[in-house]
């Protein structure tokens, strides 16, 4: 079983990250982007019958610091 | 006066932090592997160094924060032992939720290198007994992520609290209200990301941190 997790800054949290993306992008001449967020994907591989509680609690404990950023799970197949 | 000094893979400020306690009081620190489980019976300070524990993976301080060792310094923290983390030090106390916020990437983006003017906000705390409430001190920065940031209620409450030890004079990294150090609840843990065991000796340039290291012992010999 595998698991996508998604971490993204909250939002008010600066991300400079996103500004040096979002102004690399206007220097290749695309005008239309209104701002960029960057983010995390993380792939997990896990033993079949991990719970869902288990997931979450690895957000919580390492994989997110829920001070600042949001997780998201992602399970695939 | 015991006094001890975390070790991560990664860390690069260990030895002088080492060298900061044992200028002051005269003892060596134990080295303590993040691998150890155990911290010296009765511990009396802690130091938690800089560098770019388990190359800043995931977020900086995070990979250390849950490394088998910090177990070992909540609880002596608990107990009242003194800690100080600088750097990536404070990064590890806050994702270890010894001390609350985040350390976020500089407002600029940039890797950030040079002395700043601080001041001192409590001169009331164990670690900065040995400054004047308001004083202007210089110490070097050297950080890619100092930019502090909690919410506006934990803010609010850091500063009403008089938990913010250390300000920024000028805008430096993005830091909210320039919060450049804060201590915990009860004043026995303090997270900086200014390096004050980088000015000791005439031979830095500078001393202001000296007193630093000063103070911390003087109260811990006081108090034993």
């Amino acid at each position: 079983m595998k698991a996508r997790i998604f971490v993204t800054l909250k939002g008010g949290v600066l991300d400079p990250q996103g500004k040096a993306i979002h102004h690399a992008l206007e220097g290749l001449g695309f005008s239309g982007v209104n701002d960029v967020r960057a983010g995390k994907l993380i792939e997990l591989d896990l033993a079949d019958g991990t719970s869902d509680e288990d997931i979450d609690a690895m957000c919580r404990k390492l994989l997110a610091n829920t001070v600042i950023e949001n997780y998201r799970i992602e399970k695939v197949a | 006066m015991k006094s001890a000094v975390i070790v991560f893979p990664g860390s690069n400020c260990d030895r002088d932090l080492a060298t900061a306690f044992e200028a002051m009081s005269g003892s060596k620190p134990a080295m303590i592997w993040h691998r150890d489980t155990e911290l010296p019976d009765d511990i009396d300070l802690i130091g938690v160094p800089g560098g770019f524990s388990y190359g800043d993976y995931l977020r900086s301080g995070a990979m250390a924060a849950r490394s088998p060792v910090m177990q070992a310094v909540a609880k002596a923290a608990e107990r009242g032992a003194y800690v100080l983390g600088i750097c990536n030090g404070f990064q590890v106390l806050t994702e270890s939720g010894l001390l609350p916020g985040a350390l976020l990437r500089n407002a600029g983006g940039h890797f950030i290198c040079r002395d700043v003017p601080l001041t001192v906000e409590n001169a009331q705390s164990a670690f900065t007994s040995r400054y004047g409430a308001g004083e202007s001190v210089i110490f070097p920065v050297a950080h890619h992520d100092g930019n502090y940031f909690a919410d506006p209620e934990t803010l609010d409450r850091l500063e009403g609290e008089g938990r913010v030890a250390l300000r920024y004079a000028e805008s430096v990294n993005g830091s909210a209200r320039n919060i450049a150090g804060i201590l915990n609840e009860a004043g026995n843990v303090l997270g900086m990301m200014p390096h004050p065991e980088r000015v000791i000796e005439a031979a830095h340039g500078k001393t202001d941190g000296r007193r630093l290291f000063e103070g911390l012992v003087e109260g811990l010999l006081a108090r034993a």
